[in-house]
């Protein structure tokens, strides 16, 4: 399925421009082992199990998904947090999988990730300004009254009093917390930032400034975001692009008007179906497909379609073949036999 | 007479650092078979006030006034003895968090039927079947066999679901819910919603909604309170909240909301700044240091009232009908509190 790396994108979403990144076929799995003295292994869980996946230079893919699908699985296996199972990532035109540990040290400033949780994602027992200057430091970028500098300036980038500097983070609010994040990642200008569910430990008002704070900044030092969250207003706000995952598995990708008006995959309408609209009409309104049961152990994924078990318009070829992603038009891509919201034609030539 | 009546109270904490107002006169009501939200975000009193319902913030640290009636009796005046013949039996409450709600050493059986026999003189094989009918209705697959799991060998939706029916096995009047559904992923979230809509139709319960999602308010709630720093800043029909907010705080959440059912919008409308601590709370309206219509007048406390909303639809803001009729548009058709430039 490398064809979702040399179609068209839609109009509007930076078609043109080149990757930045290209992951093709991109598998973690985690072994799950028994034994005392000898460790056997007794099984795998298939936590990401064959991602194609491109990120534009400058656009945000967002990532989409329930818990226990691989979507922060997927981001780190992708920046090589975790070494992937098998496959291939490419980013800026260079193979990354398997690269020795003093390359990957370089890479590192070019890829950075923001995390969920701004309480156990800062070390309580530093400053403020060591949190954020030891990435130029050790990258040899800056020290001294110079480090002290750019990281002022870092904090004042990203909304926070640089005289803070000396300050540690139990003085700071949750949504200060996470800007100190922010600018941690940004210390060393890179061009890939990861934000793994960066807003959903905030209340709703500090998310909306977070939300805004990374949309200024990814203009301003032209950054490429892949941005996870399992809130769907929040996602479908930030993203040009959304990937759809399901049990370690992309099932739909496309433009992020397109997959939320018309979804083709019967699992991202039962999602979106899913989702409570802050308006009493528009919620009212809404048609919603319940769906029966929880997901199922990523240990043991059901064969074929790995959605069939649950879902309202499986017929027998779902369990028994499983289907490829297929472009449908428009750079809108799913992996679907009874493909939604496409005319015959479209499904035809799909 | 509502079912339950809530009228000015008040809860404040002696920490080390000084008295903690988490509560500062609060009244509200429910009657049988009505849904309240209420919403707000952390620090705002709302899961505090409705702990104390239930006597759950008492403790020697703990200053509580104002009355808590329930059926007319005022609960607060209840002894903690008194107050466990009611809690659990007539007034059920369920938790964020079902692993931290359920005994992790103990089989669910156990546990329902403790649940059971604490208020009911049954005996252990009628509680046992009375287990086994609740699990089979908050949908549970396979009851007979799964009331003998511990906690840990449920997921964390059927787990809910479990504390759910721990909640209602006495089918309680009122069912106190604080953010049911905020641990859970969206389909599950969307069962244990039916699910409680379905049982307070069954059951006819009064149901308190405590959550900071609006989408959630918007899909159960009937009647919305809106709280901010331990007071209720705007209180209507959920119709009146979401189509005519009287309070910019209000203005700002709705504004903060990314919506899912319509294209991006350029920029989401935010509120400046954070929540004030509660030690040293503004003077005056709450939310004056946030407010960008803030004005001199907002030094005093404004009154919950009915001011520019119609009958029912009460609000603490000084500004004037006609400016909070403009104020609140902040884009064509959208309403926030400020939109800041890129």
């Amino acid at each position: 399925m490398t064809g979702a790396a040399t179609e068209p994108l839609a109009p509007g979403t930076r078609s043109g421009e080149d990757s930045l990144l290209e992951v093709r076929d991109l598998v973690k799995h985690f072994p799950i082992k028994r034994g005392i003295v000898i460790d056997r292994e007794i099984g795998r869980v298939r936590a990401v199990d064959g991602v194609d996946l491109d990120v534009r230079k400058g656009e945000t893919l967002g990532l989409v998904g329930e818990s226990g699908c691989g979507k922060s699985t997927l981001c780190r296996a992708i920046i090589q947090l975790i070494p992937p199972t098998s496959g291939s990532v490419r980013f800026d035109g260079r193979e990354i999988v398997g690269l020795r540990p003093r390359e990957m040290r370089e890479l590192r400033r070019e890829m950075q990730i923001i995390f969920q949780d701004p309480y156990a994602s800062l070390n309580p027992r530093k400053r403020v300004g060591q949190i954020v200057g030891d990435p130029l430091k050790l990258h040899g970028l800056a020290s001294g009254q110079e480090l002290r500098r750019q990281v002022q300036e870092l904090l004042e980038v990203v909304g926070l009093n640089p005289e803070h500097f000396n300050r540690y983070p139990h003085e700071f609010s949750g949504g200060q917390r996470q800007r100190i994040g922010i600018a941690r990642a940004l210390a060393l200008r890179p061009k890939l930032v990861v934000a793994d569910e960066p807003v959903s430990a905030l209340d709703v008002s500090i998310q909306a400034q977070i939300i805004n704070l990374l949309d200024d900044l990814q203009d301003e030092f032209d950054l490429t975001y892949i941005f996870v969250a399992h809130d769907l207003g929040v996602i479908r706000h930030v993203s040009d692009r959304i990937a759809v995952m399901y049990l370690g598995k992309i099932v739909e990708i496309g433009p992020a008007d397109a997959v939320y008006d018309n979804p083709i995959h019967p699992y991202t309408l039962s999602l979106l179906s899913a989702l409570p609209i802050p308006d009493p009409k528009a919620n009212a309104a809404r048609e919603q497909i319940v769906l029966e049961g929880d997901l199922p152990s990523p240990a043991n994924p059901p064969p074929a379609c790995r959605f069939h078990t649950r879902c309202p318009y499986a017929t027998e070829i779902c369990s028994t073949e499983e289907p490829q992603l297929r472009h449908f038009g428009g750079g809108h891509w799913a992996a679907c036999h009874h493909p939604l919201n496409v005319s015959e034609p479209a499904a035809a030539a799909a | 007479m509502s079912l339950l009546e809530v009228e000015d109270l008040r809860v404040s904490f002696a920490t080390e650092d000084g008295t903690v107002k988490a509560v500062d006169g609060v009244s509200f009501a429910v009657d049988t078979g009505q849904t309240l939200g209420i919403v707000g975000e952390s620090g705002s009193g709302k899961s505090v006030a409705n702990m104390t319902i239930l006597g759950l913030t008492r403790s020697p640290a703990t200053t509580i006034e104002g009355r808590i009636r329930f059926e007319g009796k005022d609960l607060a005046e209840l002894s903690a003895e008194e107050l466990r013949q009611i809690s659990g039996n007539e007034i059920a409450m369920i938790f964020q968090d079902p692993l931290t709600s359920l005994h992790p050493f103990y089989k669910v059986s156990k546990q329902l039927i403790e649940a059971v026999r604490a208020h009911q003189d049954v005996g252990k094989d009628v509680a046992r079947r009375r287990a086994v009918e609740m699990l089979k209705l908050v949908g549970i697959p396979d009851a007979e066999r799964r009331v003998d799991n511990y906690p840990h060998e449920f997921s964390g939706g059927m787990r809910q679901r479990v504390m759910i029916a721990m909640a209602l096995i006495n089918e309680p009047k009122l069912l106190i819910a604080d953010e049911p559904t905020t641990a859970l992923d969206v389909t599950i979230q969307a069962q244990i919603l039916n699910l409680i809509r379905e049982l307070q139709e069954r059951l006819g319960m009064a149901v308190i909604l405590i959550t900071h999602d609006l989408g959630v308010v918007a899909d159960v709630a009937r009647e919305v309170n809106v709280m901010y720093a331990g007071r209720i800043v705007e209180k209507g029909t959920l119709d009146q909240i979401f189509y005519d907010p009287q309070h910019p705080y209000t203005w700002g959440l709705l504004g903060s909301l990314a919506r899912p059912d319509r294209p991006r919008v350029p920029r989401l409308a935010q509120i400046k700044g954070q929540p004030p601590s509660l030690l040293a709370p503004p003077q005056g309206c709450h939310f004056r240091p946030r407010c960008p219509h803030a004005f001199g007048r907002c030094v005093e406390v404004p009154e919950l009232e009915q001011r520019a909303g119609e009958p029912g639809h009460l609000d603490r803001c000084w500004l004037s009908a006609e400016q909070k009729r403009t104020l609140r548009v902040v884009a064509e058709g959208q309403i926030g509190l400020e939109v800041p430039a890129a």
